[in-house]
């Protein structure tokens, strides 16, 4: 069995209904191979909440002035690569509808050791928030 | 006299929806800077300045303060904070 598993009837009784914990000989999978210098992977998945504000919503609309949405990313990655050692950024973010439950953003980070790649995944994703020009719109409010 | 300025004003998001206007071309007269092109934006739609406070500007894709001279064919955004993620 590979963890996550594939199929969820092998996953393991839970501990209680918010807690999971498996100890098992079998492999973890990984999103995506890993060189072999690296021993840390963060991966940060940011998901429409269907509350928003004042009330339930169906989706999320995201504009995004891209020309200059790309340099700010970049700046902040180059930012991040001079502050830590990383070996790879990643990182995606959805334009126009996202509904309740989709991905909106996702961002994963490799480097040698754990604490360089989460301290730079946090740091980039607060940098985006205030720098990146996106913008949201609740949509079915 | 010198010749003025023709630059392009874009609005985004929420200050293009009070605008009910995205993008527009202003003639400014020589010299003039992002405040005074914002000035011309708060005239022609009032309900932007609203946003004073809170706006981020950009000439072309880089933020810019409101001393910066404009130039012909510059591009100004004004933009209200961003909410990515």
């Amino acid at each position: 069995m590979t963890f996550p598993p594939d199929n969820p009837s092998q996953i393991p009784p839970p501990m209680s209904s918010q807690t999971e914990l498996n100890l098992s000989p079998d492999p973890i999978s990984l999103s995506a191979p890993v060189p072999g210098h690296c021993g840390a992977v963060v991966e940060f998945y940011g998901v429409v909440r269907a509350r928003e504000g004042e009330g339930e919503i169906e989706a999320i609309e995201y504009e995004c002035f891209e020309a200059m949405a790309r340099g700010e990313f970049e700046k902040l990655f180059a930012e991040a690569r001079r502050q830590w050692t990383l070996d790879r950024i990643e990182l995606r973010h959805r334009i126009g509808v996202v509904r309740v439950g989709e991905a909106s953003l996702w961002i994963r980070i490799r480097s040698a050791h754990r604490a360089e790649a989460f301290a730079a995944c946090q740091w980039i994703i607060d940098g985006m928030k205030r720098k990146v020009p996106i913008w949201k719109r609740p949509v079915g409010v | 006299m010198s010749p003025g300025v023709t630059i392009r004003v874009r609005l985004w998001a929420q200050l293009r929806d009070a605008a009910s206007c995205g993008e527009w071309e202003l003639e400014l007269p020589a010299g003039s800077t992002v405040a005074t092109g914002l000035e011309s934006v708060y005239a022609r739609f009032p309900k932007i300045r609203e946003w004073d406070r809170s706006l981020l500007l950009a000439v072309g894709t880089e933020y810019a303060l409101r001393t910066q001279v404009l130039c012909e064919g510059d591009e100004l955004s004004l933009m209200p904070p961003v909410q990515g993620g």
